[in-house]
């Protein structure tokens, strides 16, 4: 069985994929969303906020970031869920297919999209006026960290996917996940946060995640951010994944 | 394969959901190239039997084989041997028929999978439809495709669950002789069905599945053995709606379907 994983997951990534370049909305939609939020903060409201010296689209961009993962990733479950429903896994799973590979397919899948979005995104930033002098090197480690966050997301989005009784109930989980940056350093600074909500905002995820790579963007070191933030991504990535195949195990007998 | 003499064994069978004891204790066999009916109502327990059969389900107790191999210690050698199709195993809406099948070509690792599936699309007769997305496809065609996607492959054992549910008359006899073509060329056939004309149509035995167990279990003729000897009587035997619809609609139903006065003395 294991010998046809990478192939089947080929196989059946080329199908997913093949989803999503036939619904090109969705990953439009994807990224919609955090373009007009974009829009909103540095046109209407980023004027009152003070950030310091940089503008605030470059202040921005990372928190909006991570929303386009959080909303993308509501896909991948949808995805998921409507294969279970239609009783297509269930096709696979009386074939001589490799298990695992069902759920990698849905999991690469989802990471094109996202980077795709993500690319969309910064792009619009750049429109916006987002500038940024880094070098090869800082948007590599940029994109790791994004790929690291998108795949813990995913699999979280599995989860939701493999146990969700319904469509909206497939996808009700992203909307924390979307809601999360703003409680954090994402779109203000956490100094003028009341006690309880600065001490969340500053212990989250979210917010090592935003100034990693917002110092990684704006050539500043990167401190000890960086490995609150792989710790988060890899914990929640081994976290997500363990529940996810625990949740498969007990969906497919 | 063909050397397993009954490659569908299945004995003291049983399978509960929380407080519905489904199945309790089913024993059947299937002779190689014949096609066995389960007959019973909605939630018998029929599509039960075919997901422990295919290796999607577990059973509670009771042992079941498909090709020789046991479900519960060989699911890979199982899978590697059969297909299914039918009421809970789905074709993609949004790949092409072609698409769909190259699919399937490539997940049972074979080569030359766009042959195999214009092949298949030639036979089926969906060579013009096959570069369409499913989800223009009628109830027929679409259950066409996706019993030709059982046949990727040769599997020498296919389960039909409920192959003809939800479908008109006119693509229900397209069904029947594509099933009948498959036992005449060898495949082991199990099909679940609550159309009683379907069974006795289509399978070389028939058994009923009843309250989780086996009520009977025979031929046509040996079921028929179970009633008190029919009393001859004269009536003018009407023919049927259907034999009207299929008559209007210009289908040739004499392979299929005798139609007229002597319908159902025929067989």
């Amino acid at each position: 069985m294991t010998t046809h994983l990478l192939g089947d997951t080929a196989v059946l990534t080329g199908r997913s994929l093949r989803h999503i370049t036939r619904s090109v909305d969705t990953i439009v939609t994807t990224a919609v969303m955090p373009v007009a939020i974009m829009l909103l903060f540095v046109f209407v409201l980023g004027g009152a906020i003070d950030t310091g010296s940089s503008s605030y689209v470059n202040y921005l961009l990372p928190g909006v970031l991570l929303i386009t993962v959080a909303s993308g990733v509501a896909y991948t479950s949808y995805r998921l869920f409507l294969d279970l429903q239609s009783g297509i896994f269930e096709r696979f799973q009386s074939m001589p297919v490799a298990r695992s590979s069902m759920l990698w397919a849905h999991v690469l899948t989802s990471l094109v999209a996202n980077l795709v979005s993500l690319v969309i995104v910064v792009l619009a930033a750049v429109a916006m006026g987002f500038r940024s002098g880094a070098g090869v090197a800082a948007w590599l480690a940029v994109a790791g960290m994004l790929v690291l966050f998108t795949l813990a997301l995913t699999w979280i989005a599995v989860i939701a996917g493999l146990s969700a009784k319904s469509v909206e109930g497939a996808a009700a989980f992203s909307y924390p996940l979307i809601f999360l940056p703003f409680i954090s350093s994402a779109f203000a600074p956490t100094e003028s946060m009341p006690g309880p909500v600065r001490w969340f905002a500053e212990h989250q995820p979210v917010t090592s995640i935003v100034e990693t790579i917002r110092n990684l963007f704006a050539q500043q070191p990167v401190g000890s951010d960086i490995w609150t933030a792989l710790a988060w991504c890899v914990g929640g990535l081994v976290a997500a994944y363990a529940v996810a195949i625990m949740a498969y195990r007990r969906r497919t007998g | 394969m063909s050397a397993v003499a009954s490659p569908i064994r299945v004995s003291g069978l049983e399978k509960s959901y929380k407080d519905l004891h489904l199945l309790r204790g089913i024993d059947f066999d299937v002779a190689g190239g014949s096609i066995f009916a389960l007959l019973g109502s909605n939630g018998a327990g029929k599509t039960t039997v075919v997901k422990i059969l295919s290796t999607l389900l577990s059973a509670d107790a009771g042992t079941a084989s498909v090709s020789g191999f046991d479900v519960a210690a060989q699911p890979a050698q199982v899978r590697g041997s059969i297909s299914l199709t039918g009421q809970f195993a789905a074709v993609d809406e949004v790949l092409s028929g072609r698409e769909n099948l190259v699919l399937i070509a490539r997940l049972r690792h074979l080569s030359d999978p766009g042959g195999i599936a214009d092949d298949l699309l030639r036979r089926f007769s969906l060579t013009d439809a096959g570069g369409r997305k499913v989800s223009t496809y009628s109830g027929g065609m679409r259950r066409r495709l996706d019993i030709a996607m059982s046949l990727i492959g040769h599997p020498p054992v296919i389960f039909l669950d409920e192959p003809t549910t939800g479908l008109d008359p006119e693509a229900r006899i397209e069904v029947w002789q594509a099933v009948k073509e498959l036992a005449v060329q060898g495949t082991t056939i199990l099909l679940t069905t609550q159309y009683l004309e379907e069974a006795e149509h289509l399978a070389d035995r028939i058994a009923v599945l009843h309250q989780g167990h086996i009520i009977a279990n025979g031929t046509l003729a040996e079921l028929k053995q179970l009633l008190p000897p029919a009393q001859v009587e004269y009536v003018e035997k009407q023919p049927t709606l259907e034999d009207v619809f299929l008559a209007i609609i210009g289908v040739d139903t004499a392979t299929d379907t005798p139609s007229g006065p002597t319908r159902k003395d025929s067989r």
